[in-house]
């Protein structure tokens, strides 16, 4: 977390010493919509997530996530899987890190084993869905490059657009299109580009709610594949901050005991 | 039993007070044989139903779990059987945990074989893969430290394999009898054992040093009478004393896999065995979201021929295939070829989910044996295909 500070005393000299570059201006609020959404200790949440196929069929899968913000570093969390029926009980742990690869356990309860996860599947779907794992891990200023493009409205919201290109290894896109409103630096909108710089997904995020009186966090999140016609809701519920979590909460015996 | 009943006693009326959160499966299971069997008795098609419902309570920082299983088999009297997978009160502490009842642990790294996993016996007429289990009553305690995590296992009370019947198939010529078996333990299924383990991890590396001192899963068997005067297999269990350790890496899209052990108490001398391999993933096949797993273990026991599995000096072979639809659609190819004799088990195990709560799975197995002293040698004739659906009910 120090990095912000360096960096936007950095943006703030160069403003006195000559224009900021784009790359600057990215990075700057990167940093800043980082800092506002800093010190939120830990949360849990519900989520439902329904994937839609092109011919319009539907299936469902619930999970209940916990978070530890981890200072300096990447968020812990716990996530717990409750549909499809068949996977109900299966659990998830990572240690997520910004440039090094994310530490990730599975439980699984038919065999009661842990496995760990090759950290290469960052940008293989989500439990089948257009969530990608780097799509819903923590994000770290430090995760990407920044390069502020121009400011355009959505939503209604005046807003910054920049673009971010991952830093860390193995990620499936070339590049994302960031839409942030203005007033709290909030993401409305993604577009994310693959390997090869074509159009590939792009996620609408709604209905902000304010938490603590400082942190937003959407109840939906749209995601939809422009390449195969499908899409995935993201529908979140039950926010509950500063639950009382701590280091303990994350290890492989509360990944064993989740239920 | 009796220690059953006085634990379901101490729950019951946890279930008047307040809601139990129910789940489970029922699953029809067909398996067809693609001989004869070497046996008069044996048929070529065998139609089953296993049912497997979990009760779980939370309360606080205590939980509650029950885990009945039951299966009825059209042909084999021994595989209809029933068991308590789990029964057990669990306390988590702020970095403890507490947990007496029945239960299930697994260790281990490895896909091809689990010589590490030893505190639940094998039931063996569930699957000849050895992956499920039989409930085992325990005490565990668990710390958890920045130096790892420690668990501390009092064992009372043995549980014997199970083994297919005199109709079963995938079975030796001669049918184990386990109202005969025998042990080294003069407190027999009385005997306490207990295991100690110690897992961390240290970035990219997981590990597991364990200790096991008590009555061995693993039985000799012994040729003998039953008391109608037919020739049997006696199952002999001995006292073993065994460390063992688990080691994994994941280096980018590289999994390395060690599981190493050292006996003493089964054969006559300390003996070592050890599964070693890898799985390397590649992550989206050709830009789709298809994940292929390719996995090569080597299988060795220093017993050779003497030992009681027939992967002494086997290595193994597969590929995963993960297709990360909706359907979580998988298949694992699998083959292991003795190095030393000319034997070889080939496997397909596929799953798919359908219409959201069934669960579809395949499983074929191919025997190729020419060895007698291979221990695959008596599933020669029992190559088999296995389908089944599985509902899943709340």
């Amino acid at each position: 977390m120090r990095l912000w500070i360096v960096a936007v005393s950095l943006t703030l000299l160069s403003g006195y010493v000559s224009a900021e570059t784009p790359e600057e201006k990215g990075l700057s609020i990167a940093v800043e919509a980082d800092r506002r959404d800093s010190g939120f200790g830990d949360f849990t949440a519900h989520m439902t997530m329904t994937l839609s196929n092109r011919q319009g069929e539907k299936s469902v899968r619930k999970l209940r996530v916990k978070t530890l913000e981890v200072e300096g570093d990447g968020d812990k969390s716990l996530s717990i899987f409750d549909e499809p029926r068949d996977v109900k009980g299966t659990a998830m742990l990572t240690f997520s890190h910004a440039l090094k690869p994310d530490e990730q356990w599975l439980y699984l309860p038919a065999l009661k084993r842990v496995k760990r996860i090759s950290s290469k599947n960052k940008s293989g779907p989500f439990m089948g869905s257009e969530f990608a794992y780097e799509d819903l891990s923590s994000q770290e200023v430090e995760k990407y490059s920044y390069k502020y493009l121009r400011d355009e409205e959505i939503n209604g919201l005046d807003s910054f657009v920049v673009e971010r290109i991952p830093a860390y290894k193995y990620s499936g896109y070339s590049r994302m299109v960031v839409w942030l409103d203005k007033e709290h630096y909030r993401p409305q909108k993604i577009a994310f580009f693959d390997r090869k710089n074509k159009p590939l997904k792009t996620l609408l995020i709604e209905n902000y709610q304010q938490y603590l009186d400082k942190y937003w966090r959407a109840d939906r999140m749209l995601m939809q594949n422009h390449q195969t016609g499908k899409s995935t809701l993201l529908a979140w519920r039950d926010y509950r901050f500063r639950t009382g979590l701590s280091d303990r909460d994350f290890n492989k015996n509360t990944l064993k005991r989740a239920r | 039993m009796r220690k059953l009943s006085v634990l379901l006693g101490l729950l019951l009326p946890l279930q008047l007070a307040s809601a139990w959160e129910v789940s489970g499966y029922v699953e029809p299971e067909l398996r067809l044989f693609a001989q004869e069997g070497m046996q008069a008795e044996q048929a070529r098609t065998d139609v089953s139903l296993a049912i497997q419902p979990e009760f779980i309570h939370e309360r606080g920082d205590h939980q509650f779990v029950f885990t009945p299983f039951a299966r009825i088999d059209q042909q084999d009297g021994e595989r209809t059987h029933a068991d308590v997978r789990e029964l057990y009160w669990l306390y988590a502490g702020d970095d403890w945990e507490f947990q007496a009842g029945i239960g299930r642990v697994f260790w281990g790294v490895t896909e091809s074989q689990h010589l590490v996993d030893i505190i639940n016996q094998t039931d063996l007429v569930e699957n000849m893969d050895g992956e499920d289990k039989l409930g085992q009553p325990m005490i565990r305690g668990s710390l958890v430290r920045d130096w790892g995590i420690v668990d501390a296992f009092i064992l009372p009370g043995f549980r014997e394999r199970t083994w297919p019947g005199k109709k079963g198939r995938l079975r030796y010529p001669l049918v184990v009898d386990t109202d005969a078996a025998r042990y080294e333990s003069s407190r027999e299924q009385r005997h306490v054992d207990w295991a100690l383990r110690w897992t961390q991890t240290w970035g990219d590396w997981d590990i597991g040093l364990a200790h096991f001192s008590g009555t061995s899963r693993e039985p000799q068997l012994v040729p003998g009478l039953n008391s109608a005067g037919e020739a049997v297999l006696v199952p002999w269990y001995p006292l073993i004393d065994q460390s063992s350790l688990d080691l994994q890496a994941v280096k980018g899209d590289w999994l390395w896999k060690l599981e190493a052990v050292s006996r003493n108490g089964q054969w006559r001398k300390r003996y070592a065995a050890a599964t070693t391999g890898f799985e390397y993933t590649l992550v989206g096949v050709n830009d789709t979201a298809i994940d292929l797993g390719l996995i090569a273990e080597y299988l060795w026991d220093e017993r050779g021929s003497d030992a009681l599995t027939p992967f002494q000096n086997d290595l193994m072979a597969g590929a995963r295939i993960t297709l990360n639809d909706q359907q979580s659609t998988e298949l694992l190819l699998g083959l292991i070829t003795d190095l030393e004799y000319d034997s070889r088990v080939f496997s397909i195990e596929a799953s798919r989910r359908l219409f959201d709560h069934f669960k579809f799975t395949l499983e074929v197995r191919l025997f190729n044996s020419g060895e007698p002293r291979d221990l695959l040698h008596g599933f020669r004739r029992d190559d088999y295909l296995q389908v089944a659906l599985a509902w899943f009910f709340r």
